[in-house]
């Protein structure tokens, strides 16, 4: 059976020309960036490079990158890095409540260090009211973190609005863009942000490597203490494959994005419609515009998530749900209960992420194949008939 | 490469894909109805009740796989066994007869034994036989 992969927002395949252009950092070009001599130097040259393309992708210069391992590193350093380095100024964050785990858990270990933390509320869509933030900011506020992109539900937020304020204030301003980097145009200086998260895996780079972009002048303690790697900011041995698939997966990004933004919002668009007319009781979760040109994200009513991906998953279809039955808390995804949806709805939520390799076929598939794994769940639900 | 359903047993699996006894039973003779939308799994057990013996089960579930398969699971158990039988049935030995249940996963299996002592209870009521050994 052909499987179909619709969980790219999860992760995505390494480009083979990514996976091409690491190969050789791995055998003859394995040296160690800090040494002197002619294999160490090779190793750096090639890490400033990809720093260099990194860097373009988000309209920024190289200095202000810093590599890490990954997203959730990113948020981690810039939300940390800030509170530490600002602790003398002021104790106060504001986020939002449909923020990453990377940034919530974040946030609350420092709540638990005497920070404090306003978490934003939403509206119906995902979106953070601008105003909600300025009246959120008070004397002791230091850093304002607001997600680019949601990763459940593709919506994107209206961050330079919030910059603006940030900026007024003088005050911090990280974003997650781990959703958005690579797939929607993002301009550090359109956006206006102090620092910025990115992960190379979302983008058809290889796991293990993300970045942070650090506007200079930005005030932040380093992340990790050891060598000199990193302008001191994040110490240990560079992962020198890894962070040259990043390049190329970065450059690919930038030659290939806008059209194949238009190609996923045409699929993307299709999916919605005919989900929603084949199956009743559905609604689309996130904003049905403002969001990135590859998140379907749907609540079927009086269905549980993980079995209806498990039903799809027998049928070759690979997908994705907010509900959280295998997680230890039980709870469903806390962005689409902030969004308002029922513990019903969020647990029956399903997320379709589309890429690089989703065609009209794969579409065409899931909206035969999920209407009869609905109407067999839904034949055996005790929902259905106290609603009927 | 790991198998995309090492998650669960083949029996699970099969369970899930086929599940034994689904429906409302006319009339029952017990309901059971447990579990709640906050944690993603509601039960409702059904049983008919002769002579002190259980002829006939069915379910009704809101849930994940698991839940799905514990259900299914149970009410085969459940079929022709005594009441007194029937109280015996522990979380344990529904996962058991599944081949197991991930660890994360055997709340569900506890569902499924609530849900059975519930339908239970419900027709001890009923009969007005409750009896000292279900509290």
């Amino acid at each position: 059976m052909k499987r179909i992969y619709l969980d790219y927002a999860a992760t995505t395949p390494t480009h083979p020309e990514v996976v091409k252009a690491m190969l050789p950092y791995f055998t003859e070009a394995f040296g160690n960036p800090s040494s002197i001599h002619s294999y160490g130097q090779e190793a750096k040259g090639a890490i400033e490079e990809a720093r260099v393309k990194v860097a373009s992708l988000i309209s920024a210069r190289g200095e202000e990158i810093v590599f890490t391992s990954g997203g959730t590193e990113a948020d981690n350093f810039a939300i940390k890095g800030v509170a530490f380095a600002n602790e003398s100024r002021g104790n106060h964050i504001i986020t939002s409540s449909v923020e990453h785990h990377a940034v919530i858990e974040t946030c609350k270990f420092l709540e638990k260090r005497g920070f404090r933390v306003t978490y934003l509320p939403v509206d119906e869509y995902g979106l953070v009211d601008f105003n909600d933030v300025r009246k959120a900011i008070t004397d002791k506020t230091i850093l304002i973190s607001v997600m680019r992109a949601n990763n459940e539900m593709g919506t994107i937020e209206p961050i330079a609005e919030i910059d603006k304020i940030a900026k007024e204030a003088g005050v911090y301003f990280h974003t997650d863009a781990v959703q958005a980097v690579g797939h929607i145009p993002v301009d550090v200086d359109d956006l206006g942000v102090d620092l910025l998260s990115m992960s190379a895996h979302k983008l058809y780079g290889p796991k293990g490597v993300g970045a942070l972009y650090i506007r200079k002048g930005t005030k932040l303690t380093s992340f990790m203490h050891g060598g000199e790697q990193e302008r001191r900011r994040r110490a240990s041995t560079e992962n020198v494959p890894g962070i040259v698939g990043f390049g190329k997966a970065a450059e690919l990004a930038r030659q290939e994005m806008s059209e194949e933004a238009e190609r996923l919002t045409c699929l993307r668009d299709r999916l919605v419609k005919g989900l929603l007319e084949r199956i009743d009781h559905t609604r689309l979760n996130g904003h049905p515009i403002m969001r990135l040109p590859n998140n379907v994200n749907i609540s079927v009513d009086f269905v549980e998530g993980e079995s209806m991906l498990l039903n799809l998953d027998l049928e070759g279809i690979c997908a994705s749900t907010g509900s959280a039955c295998s997680s230890s808390s039980l709870e469903p995804s806390h962005m689409l209960l902030a969004m308002g949806l029922s513990h019903e709805q969020a647990h029956g939520s399903l997320r379709f992420s589309l890429g690089k390799w989703t065609t009209e076929e794969d579409i065409e598939r899931v909206l035969d194949v999920l209407p009869s794994v609905v109407a067999k769940l839904r034949a055996m639900s005790p929902l259905l008939k106290s609603q009927r | 490469m790991r198998n995309v359903w090492s998650l669960y047993s083949d029996k699970v699996m099969e369970h899930f894909k086929n599940p034994r006894n689904v429906g409302e039973i006319e009339n029952p003779d017990g309901i059971g109805h447990v579990g709640n939308p906050v944690c993603g799994d509601i039960m409702e057990l059904y049983i008919k009740v002769n002579d002190s013996t259980i002829v006939d089960a069915k379910f009704k579930t809101f849930g994940c796989g698991a839940a799905i398969a514990t259900s299914s699971m149970v009410t085969e158990m459940v079929k022709g066994k005594s009441i007194d039988e029937a109280l015996e049935i522990s979380n344990r030995a529904v996962a058991e007869a599944l081949d197991g249940l991930p660890p994360i996963k055997m709340h569900c299996s506890v569902l499924a034994e609530e849900a059975l002592k519930s339908a239970i209870e419900d027709y001890l009521a009923k009969s007005g036989r409750r009896n000292n050994e279900c509290k």
